[in-house]
C-alpha cells in the first residue's frame, strides 16, 4: 500500500498543476447564482479550455473523445483543480457524469456522433428528468407516459427537482412505454432536447432560495423514436448501466469543497473575537474542529481506497453509499459547527463584518442536497444492510 | 497511490485471521482472563507466526515488511479480541531481548503525569516497559510493586495498579517514546477499527437467525440502519487507519500526527458505537455475560485509552488543522 505518487502521477500532477495556474488565472468573474445564461456561458467556457487541453472527458474512453485517463490520474485532476481553485463541473455535470457515458456504454454510432462532442466541448448542457413527484425513492414506479405514434414518441406527463433544467439543452429522461407492466419493466431511457413544443420549466425555488432546479411539466412533447437508447422497456437496465462506471471519483470536488469550508471555519474562529478570547479558544468547539478534521482526513482516505480499488477494475459492494451517508453526516455536522461559531451573525445571510455568513449558512443547507439528493440516506442505508450485510428484505 | 491491501497482504490477513480463528476462539480469549489463565503456549505459537516482527528487518529476526502490514494483522487480532500485550510485544521486539520469540512477555504503560499507574497484563508479565517524555525504559516486573485488581473492568484484560515504578534500564531517549507513543497509538486503532468488525459481525449473524413476529430481527429496518451505520463507521475507522499505517512508511506525504490521531477518534469510535450496537440487536441476551458482545465492547473501553484518549485526540487533529 502507498500513498506517495508513482513517477508518472507526479509527472501527471506537476503537468495539470501547470496548466491550471494558467488557465485559472485567465478567466472572467463568475456570474451571480440566478445569472442562468451567465452560468452556462462561464461553464462552457472553462470546458471548452478542458477541451482544448484534452483534460475534458478525463476519465471517457479515448475512443469516443475522453482522455482514458486512471481512475488515480482523475483523483489527481480532481485534487489540483480544487487546489488551483478552478471552476467545478458546474452545469455539465449530468452531461459528463452520467448521460456521457451512458451513450457511450448503451448508444447507437449516429447517437454517439451526435452527443458526445457537444457534451465534451461545453457546447451542450444536459438535465436529468427521472423524479416525479410521486415517484422518488421509488422511482420505478415512475408515470410519465410516453406513447409511440410513428416515428415519435409522445411524451405527457411530470418531473421535478430537476437540476439545472433552465440551462440546459438535453435532459435524460426516463418514461413509461409500457403502462401495463409495473416497476421497473416497463421502463424506457429517452434523450429529450429541451426545446420541443410541449415543455414547460417551472423553476422551484430550493432552500437557499435559488433556483437550482425547476419541475417540468411535458404536454404531448414528440421526441423521435431515433433517441431511445438502448431497446424500448429496457430503461431501468439502461439507466444502471452508469454506475457500473463508478470509480470511487463522483464525490471528490464537494468533498474538496468541503475541506477548503473546514478551513475557512478555521480561520474564521480564530479571528471571532468572543468574551474576551476567541472562537477557537473555546474547549468545546475546537474538540468539534478535531472530530470533523478526522471525519474529513477519514473519508479522504475512504475515496483513496474507493479510487484504488476503482483502478483495480469495480467497486467494493457498498462503499459508494457507504461513502455518500458519512459524508452527508459529516456535512450536516460541519453546518451545525458553522451555526455556532458565527452565532448570531448567522441571522444574517449578508456578510457581517466581512464574515462569509451567507456562504456558510448556504453550506450548512448544501448538507440537505447530499442526505436527499440521489438516494436518501434512508435508502443508502437499507442497501447496505440488504445488499452488503445480506439481511433479509423487509417484505 | 494504492490504499487497498495488496494480494500478499490479503493472504498475510488470511493467514492471522484463520490462525486466531483456529488457536483463539472466543472460550480460548475468555479463559486468558482467568487467574493464572494467560496461556504462554498459545502466545509463543502467535509469536512464531512471526506477529511481532513484522516490521522488523530480516537481520534482526524479523519479516521485513513494512509498519503498515503490522496494522493490517493487529486488525484482524482486534476482530477475533486476541488477547495479550500485542502492541506492547510489536513496538519492543526488536529491543527486548525474548519478545520476538514470545519467551518473554512483556507489559507497557505510559506513565501518567498525575491518577494510579494502572497496566494491562502486568501480573502475567516478565518485563515492565515504562514510557515517559524522556524515553523508554525497562525492568523486571518483579522489580514493580503492583496490586492485580480482582475485577477488570475488560475480563479479558486483566490489569493491575502499580504503587511505584522501579528506575529500570533506558532503552531509548525522547526519540523513542515519541516514535513508540505514535505507533503505539495506531496499533491500539488498528485494533479498534477489528474489534468494530468483529461486533458487527456477531450482531448481522444473530440479526438474522432470532426471530420476532415470525421473522428475522434483522429484516426490521430499525435494526437494519442501525447496523448498516455500523459498517459504515467500520469503513471510515479502517480508511484512517490504514492511511495513518502507510504514512507512518512514507511520512513526507502528510501530518503523520494528525492521521493518527484521527485514527483514534475513528476507529475508537467505531469500535465503542458498534458493540453498543451489537448489545442492543442481541436483545436481553446481549445482558448477560454469556453472549460476547459484551466483551467487545469492554475491549474496547481498554484500546481507546492506549496511548491517548479521544479528548487529546481531537484537540491534537484542531491544533495540526489550524497550523497547517
Ligand atoms: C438538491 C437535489 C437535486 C436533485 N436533482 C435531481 C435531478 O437533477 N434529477 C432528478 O431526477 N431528481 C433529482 N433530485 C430528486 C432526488 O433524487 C429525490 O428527491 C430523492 O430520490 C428522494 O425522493 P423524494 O424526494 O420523493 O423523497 P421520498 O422518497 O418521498 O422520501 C421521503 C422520506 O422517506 C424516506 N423513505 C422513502 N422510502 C424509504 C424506504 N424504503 N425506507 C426508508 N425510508 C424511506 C426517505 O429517506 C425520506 O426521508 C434532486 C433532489 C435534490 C434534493
Amino acid at each position: 500500500m502507498h500513498l506517495r505518487d508513482s513517477e508518472s502521477d507526479a509527472q501527471f500532477r506537476s503537468e495539470v498543476r501547470e496548466w491550471l495556474r494558467g488557465a485559472v488565472a485567465s478567466l472572467p468573474e463568475p456570474p451571480a447564482t440566478e445569472d442562468w445564461p451567465g452560468r452556462r456561458t462561464f461553464d462552457a467556457h472553462w470546458q471548452g479550455l478542458l477541451f482544448e487541453a484534452g483534460y475534458a472527458g478525463i476519465n471517457w474512453p479515448s475512443e469516443h473523445g475522453g482522455r482514458g485517463a486512471t481512475p488515480t490520474e482523475h483523483l489527481i485532476f480532481l485534487e489540483e483543480s480544487a487546489a488551483a481553485k478552478a471552476p467545478d463541473v458546474g452545469i455539465g455535470f449530468v452531461g459528463q457524469m452520467h448521460a456521457g457515458p451512458t451513450i457511450i456504454a448503451e448508444g447507437t454510432e449516429a447517437q454517439k456522433s451526435h452527443h458526445l462532442r457537444g457534451i465534451l466541448t461545453g457546447d451542450h448542457a444536459w438535465c436529468q428528468g427521472f423524479s416525479e413527484p410521486g415517484s422518488g425513492s421509488d422511482l420505478a414506479s415512475l408515470r410519465t407516459r410516453a406513447f409511440r405514434d410513428g416515428d415519435d414518441y409522445v411524451i405527457s406527463g411530470q418531473k421535478i427537482w430537476t437540476s439545472h433544467a433552465m440551462a440546459a439543452d438535453y435532459c435524460e429522461m426516463l418514461v413509461r412505454t409500457d403502462p401495463n407492466e409495473l416497476k421497473h419493466k416497463g421502463i424506457s431511457w429517452l434523450i429529450m432536447p429541451m426545446n420541443l413544443p410541449g415543455i414547460d420549466v417551472r423553476p422551484l425555488v430550493t432552500v437557499h432560495g435559488s433556483t437550482e432546479f425547476a419541475e417540468l411539466f411535458l404536454d404531448e412533447v414528440r421526441v423521435p423514436v431515433s433517441n431511445l437508447i438502448g431497446e424500448e422497456n429496457d430503461g431501468w437496465r439502461v439507466a444502471n448501466v452508469t454506475l457500473s462506471f463508478e470509480r470511487g471519483t463522483g464525490f471528490v470536488g464537494e468533498l474538496l469543497d468541503t475541506t477548503s469550508v473546514f478551513r475557512d471555519l478555521i480561520a474564521l474562529a480564530r479571528s471571532t473575537k468572543r468574551n474576551g478570547a476567541t472562537v477557537w479558544d473555546v474547549d468545546g468547539i475546537r474538540h468539534e474542529f478535531g472530530i470533523l478534521g478526522a471525519d474529513l482526513d477519514a473519508l479522504w482516505a475512504f475515496t483513496k481506497r474507493n479510487v484504488s480499488q476503482g483502478a483495480r477494475g469495480g467497486m467494493v459492494m457498498g462503499s459508494g453509499s457507504g461513502f455518500k451517508v458519512a459524508f452527508a453526516t459529516t456535512q450536516h455536522r460541519l453546518g451545525d459547527l458553522a451555526i455556532r461559531v458565527l452565532d448570531r451573525a448567522s441571522l444574517s445571510l449578508d456578510d457581517v463584518d466581512g464574515k462569509p455568513t451567507g456562504e456558510l449558512v448556504h453550506s450548512k443547507l448544501h448538507a440537505f442536497a447530499i442526505s436527499l439528493g440521489g438516494g436518501t440516506t434512508q435508502i443508502q442505508q437499507n442497501i447496505i444492510a440488504e445488499r452488503v450485510l445480506g439481511l433479509p428484505r423487509e417484505r | 497511490m494504492d490504499l487497498q491491501p495488496t494480494d500478499d497482504q490479503l493472504a498475510l490477513i488470511e493467514m492471522v485471521t484463520g490462525f486466531a480463528s483456529d488457536r483463539f476462539p472466543i472460550d480460548v480469549v475468555r479463559s486468558f482472563g482467568e487467574p493464572n489463565g494467560f496461556d504462554r503456549d498459545r502466545w509463543t505459537e502467535l509469536a512464531a507466526l512471526g506477529t511481532f516482527g513484522l516490521a522488523l528487518s530480516e537481520g534482526e529476526g524479523g519479516v521485513g515488511l513494512d509498519f503498515i502490514d503490522a496494522v493490517l494483522v493487529h486488525e484482524a487480532l482486534g476482530s477475533a479480541l486476541v488477547p495479550g500485550p500485542l502492541l506492547a510485544a510489536t513496538l519492543s521486539a526488536g529491543l527486548v531481548d525474548g519478545v520476538l520469540d514470545g519467551s518473554v512477555l512483556p507489559a507497557i504503560v505510559d506513565i501518567p503525569h498525575d491518577g494510579p499507574i494502572i497496566v494491562e497484563h502486568f501480573r502475567s508479565s516478565d518485563v515492565l516497559l515504562m514510557v515517559d517524555d524522556d524515553g523508554v525504559r525497562v525492568a523486571p516486573s518483579a522489580h514493580a510493586v503492583g496490586i492485580d485488581v480482582v475485577h477488570s473492568t475488560d475480563p479479558t484484560s486483566p490489569v493491575s495498579i502499580l504503587e511505584s515504578v522501579p528506575a529500570g534500564d533506558l532503552i531509548g531517549g525522547p526519540e523513542l517514546a515519541v516514535a513508540w507513543r505514535q505507533r503505539g497509538s495506531l496499533l491500539a486503532s488498528a485494533q479498534l477499527s477489528g474489534n468494530s468488525t468483529g461486533s458487527t459481525n456477531l450482531a448481522v449473524a444473530y440479526a438474522k437467525e432470532r426471530e420476532q413476529f415470525g421473522r428475522p430481527i434483522g429484516s426490521f429496518q430499525g435494526l437494519k440502519h442501525l447496523l448498516a451505520d455500523s459498517w459504515i463507521r467500520t469503513e471510515i475507522a479502517r480508511s484512517s487507519v490504514w492511511a495513518a499505517g502507510v504514512m507512518i512508511d512514507e511520512s513526507d506525504v502528510g501530518s503523520v500526527d494528525r492521521a493518527v490521531s484521527g485514527a483514534r477518534l475513528t476507529a475508537a469510535r467505531a469500535a465503542t458505537e458498534n458493540a453498543k450496537t451489537c448489545v442492543q440487536v442481541h436483545g436481553g441476551m446481549g445482558f448477560t455475560w454469556e453472549v460476547d458482545a459484551h466483551l467487545f465492547l469492554k475491549r474496547a473501553w481498554v484500546l481507546e485509552t492506549v496511548f491517548g484518549s479521544v479528548d487529546e485526540a481531537a484537540e491534537i487533529v484542531a491544533r495540526l488543522y489550524a497550523a497547517d
